[in-house]
């Protein structure tokens, strides 16, 4: 029953990982839905810029523009590694 | 005015062919004026599904170009009345649809028609931005799998931006989930996505279920839309499909799991 149990458990995992990785991906893809078409570009440029000063990897970039009726406001959040 | 559908996913081999020739039956069958148009231009199938492979003369890429009238190029469905189809061209050339062309073929079939079903190519690229372009709804093929998943969200992302409604700000596209190829048993042992789920994900309407079926690979065999297949599951599921798109309230079938009993097992019960 025990054995029974695990393999069960293990297979309920593997639907659920796929549920959490489509929220994951979903949300990012939507944020960047209405954003104009060289963001990924803009994104990929400043990543190799902050690398020439530090290591961080590919995910430790966000960028996100948000716009008002008058004015854009550019994020950009990195997060360093610990020294 | 014929109310415009685009039957659509982003990721191929989903289910849109099956879908757009088993919905297009059901609402003829309903007694609704319905044509369905191939828009997968060099992939041409639908005409296979639909069982009119043998009477295609003219095509949509003809039609656009002035080689043939609408009516030469529309086939009247041999089993129900008031279903046509208008066949894709076989033509390696891309960009043999226009978007003028299109539209001015749109606008014709919607004098004479409730429904137009646009049966879309796979992809994001120019066929499947064209093929929803003048859609008033959209059926979104689903997949209970990840990549399926994704894909229909990025082609939500496009329906919200890339298409007339969006480009003169009109009302929306109503967009309607339908999800295909679901298997109640697996989802039950945790390693299928369940309905709730790919509801949630892509937050929009849900349409219809239609499970995982062997009566669908039967029907495209005899070229006869599985909704003629009235005791099939898959059959029944698109009929109900259809009466939601109607606007009727129909619960939904088919998504739960049923565990054979002993004896069913013993004595080989199926369950279709
Ligand atoms: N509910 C179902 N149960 C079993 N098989 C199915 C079901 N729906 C579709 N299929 C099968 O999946 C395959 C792909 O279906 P279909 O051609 O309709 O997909 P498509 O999205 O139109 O593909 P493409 O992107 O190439 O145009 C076919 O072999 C079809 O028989
Ligand atoms: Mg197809």
């Amino acid at each position: 029953m025990k054995l029974l149990d695990f393999l069960r458990g293990e297979r309920k995992k593997s639907a659920s990982v796929a549920k959490e990785r489509l929220q994951i991906i979903v949300a990012h893809q939507r944020s960047q839905r209405d954003q104009p078409d060289y963001m990924p570009m803009l994104e990929r440029e400043l990543l190799e810029v902050i690398r020439r000063y530090v290591k961080v990897d590919q995910d430790a970039i966000n960028i996100s523009l948000d716009r008002d009726d008058d004015c854009s406001v550019l994020e950009l959040n990195v997060t360093l590694p610990r020294s | 005015m014929a109310k415009i559908i685009v039957v659509t996913s982003g990721k191929g081999g989903v289910g849109k062919t099956t879908s757009a020739a088993a919905i297009a039956t059901g609402l003829a069958l309903r007694g609704n004026k319905t044509v369905v148009i191939d828009f997968d231009v060099g992939l041409r199938n639908l005409d296979l599904i639909m069982g009119c492979e043998r009477r295609v003369v003219y095509d949509l890429v003809n039609v656009i170009q002035g080689e043939a009238g609408l009516n030469q190029a529309l086939i009247r469905d041999k089993r129900v009345d008031n279903l046509h189809i208008l066949p894709a061209s076989q033509t390696r050339d891309k960009d043999a649809l226009t978007n003028e062309g299109v539209e001015k073929v749109l606008d014709s079939l919607s004098e004479d028609f409730d429904y137009i079903l646009c049966d879309s190519p796979a992809g994001i690229e120019r066929g499947a931005q064209l093929a929803m372009y003048f859609a008033d709804e959209a059926v979104v093929v689903t997949n209970p799998e990840v990549s399926s998943v994704r894909d229909s969200d990025r082609i939500l992302g496009l329906l919200a931006s890339k298409t007339r409604r969006a480009e003169r700000s009109q009302d929306p596209i109503k967009e309607h989930l339908l999800i295909t190829r679901y298997n109640p048993a697996r989802v039950d042992h945790g390693d299928m996505l369940n309905l709730e789920d790919i509801r949630e994900i892509l937050a929009i309407n849900l349409i219809g279920l239609i499970p995982e079926s062997e009566a669908v690979l039967r029907a495209s065999n005899q070229g006869i839309p599985v909704t003629h297949d009235a005791n099939s599951d898959a059959g029944q599921a698109y009929t109900d499909t259809v009466s939601r798109l109607l606007g009727e309230e129909v619960p939904l079938r088919f998504h739960e799991y049923q565990k054979k009993s002993l004896l069913s097992r013993v004595f080989g019960g199926g369950r279709r």
